[in-house]
């Protein structure tokens, strides 16, 4: 897929001296949904504000579908939606006005099945006109995604649009976004749940202080860092590892009982038939066997340790 | 142009004006009539005339300036302050819009509900006083380019201030007092020559007293003067608003 979105030396430093980008490189391409992986300061909201021209860069170019974010803003911001992480909302109004003003302030001219559309997709047509302080966190957090897609965006970033909100309305968020995909939308969104960008992204970046430290086919990602491991219930507890099984990586765990063996999934052998041969060879017998894969929050977890 | 969005802008502005009619336009109105009442009758009975005109009908242009000072700047102010406040101000700011056509909305918004207010001020005062005007072109021209100065700077206080409190001390603190002092209730002339001197820095004298030339033909100052400070202080307006889009204060990180 072509590139949609191109971010190149990107740097923000704050009026305060904080620097909160830092030489960014980044390209998301059409119609994917990029995950944004990132503790808390780590930029992704910088990152988001930058491309979506809320926030003035220090130094760097992005482009939108081949277009300059400062010099053809018009053309550039037509094309993106923007889910902000706050609930910010204009308390006294309504939904339906309030995503009629989105249009409008987008340019676009006034289509009431269009924004009808919008509010019945993401089950607000039957608030439509109660206030929207009346509104549930879960449904304003829908309004701000409805306000977002009113003017009818090919890319759509959420920062964090599952902040706080319980783990039906979670599911729920995830539906949206998958449908919106498949509509042709292209997705950016930032979130602190990996089992987020797991479930649902394509790719899969993770920024630490400022800095993208890798971006990643989420599947490629998880092959290439991932861990599996080996877990042996045996028969009789161990004391120490026997000799025998020294040239494996293995751990002794639950006072004994237990045998860990942690494998490369890369590698073209996984050694397990190697290891289960010799302990045999070594008396250590097994009463049942399981497997574990590291997640993908193991892997964020790693890689931001390492930044650190 | 992105006219969908100046058009949103406005209309939606226009919408919360709406929605808060007591609060906006009985409250100003009829408080300017009370002054107008208090005014024209207690001190009317002992001034009967100014420059020949009624004192009554004297005062009416002043309190139609006042009302128009206090309102565009706190309507235009509040107007842009609120997104602010609620955060929603990030939607604006990532619009295809320029900044041209935010003022032009809500300067515009502002600007209209003063005027508004202004007309429904002077039809109320022709039900007590007798009322001419003059040069009714030259009454809209006042009329229109006070209300565009004065949004265009509430528009700049909305901005600059980062508290309600902040949003009310330039209406309250500076322009309700050389309202006072401008010639609303008097005539520039009456005071003492060393007086006269020091009200000539007070830039409302200029709107008031060319506003009253286009009612009945009487000015403090020069009406071309007068015209010609309006404008510079609306051009020293829109070279502010400029400097803030161009720089993105109080707006963007």
């Amino acid at each position: 897929m072509p590139a949609v979105i191109r971010v190149e030396g990107l740097s923000k430093t704050y009026a305060s001296g904080f620097t909160a980008l830092k030489d960014i490189n980044l390209e998301i391409s059409q119609g994917e949904i990029f995950a944004l992986l990132g503790p808390n300061g780590a930029g992704k909201t910088t990152l988001i504000g930058c491309i979506c021209g809320i926030v003035n860069p220090t130094a760097g170019k992005i482009t939108v579908d081949g277009k300059d974010i400062v010099a053809d803003y018009r053309a550039v911001r037509a094309m993106i939606g923007l889910v902000p992480q706050e609930l910010a909302t204009d308390m006294f109004e309504t939904p339906w006005a309030t995503v009629n003003f989105s249009r409008g302030l987008f340019g676009k001219p006034q289509n009431h099945a269009y924004v009808e559309k919008v509010l019945r997709a993401l089950t607000l047509w039957e608030k439509k006109d109660s206030r929207i302080m009346t509104l549930s966190g879960g449904m304003k957090r829908r309004l701000l995604i409805a306000k977002a897609l009113a003017h009818e965006p090919r890319i759509l970033f959420l920062d964090e649009p599952t902040a706080g909100v319980d783990v039906e309305l979670r599911r729920e968020m995830w539906e949206i976004v998958r449908k919106l995909r498949a509509e042709g939308v292209t997705i950016i969104l930032t979130t602190h749940y990996i089992e987020e960008a797991e479930e649902m992204a394509d790719r899969v970046g993770v920024i630490a202080k400022g800095e993208i430290i890798l971006v990643e086919e989420k599947n490629e990602l998880m092959r290439k860092l991932g861990k599996k491991q080996l877990v042996l219930q045996l028969s009789a507890p161990l004391t120490e590892i026997p000799a025998g099984l020294g040239a494996y990586d293995l751990h002794l765990g639950a006072d004994g009982n237990e045998l860990t063996y942690t494998y490369d999934t890369r590698a073209e052998r996984t050694g397990i038939t190697a290891l289960l041969n010799d302990m045999r060879a070594a008396g250590v017998t097994f009463k049942d066997l399981s497997t574990m894969q590291s997640s993908l929050e193991d892997i964020f977890v790693d890689l931001v340790r390492e930044k650190r | 142009m992105n006219i969908e969005a100046v058009r949103a802008i406005y209309g939606f502005e226009m919408s919360r004006w709406g929605r808060t009619l007591m609060q906006s336009i009985v409250s100003p109105v009829l408080s300017t009539c009370l002054y107008f009442i208090v005014f024209g009758s207690a001190i009317g009975s002992r001034i009967s005339q100014v420059d020949g005109i009624d004192y009554g009908a004297f005062i009416v242009p002043g309190l139609v300036m006042m009302l128009l000072l206090t309102q565009s700047t706190l309507n235009a102010s509040f107007g842009i302050y609120f997104p602010r406040f609620t955060g929603t101000i990030y939607e604006h700011l990532s619009a295809p819009v320029s900044a041209f056509e935010i003022v032009l909305g809500y300067v515009g918004a502002a600007a209209t509900k003063s005027v508004i207010l202004g007309l429904l001020v002077l039809v109320t005062a022709s039900l007590f006083v007798p009322l001419r005007i003059a040069h009714p072109f030259w009454m809209i021209v006042f009329l229109l380019l006070t209300a565009i100065t004065f949004s265009m700077l509430g528009f700049i206080i909305g901005i600059w201030a980062d508290g309600f409190e902040k949003l009310q001390i330039i209406p309250l603190l500076v322009i309700t007092p050389l309202t006072f002092l401008g010639g609303t209730f008097y005539s520039v002339k009456m005071l003492p020559p060393f007086w006269q001197t020091v009200t000539l820095f007070n830039p409302v004298v200029y709107l008031i007293s060319g506003f009253r030339w286009s009612f009945f033909e009487i000015s403090d100052v020069n009406v071309g003067v007068s015209l010609l400070m309006t404008s510079l202080f609306l051009a020293v307006c829109m070279a502010v608003a400029w400097w803030i889009f161009r720089t993105g204060y109080r707006l963007k990180a």
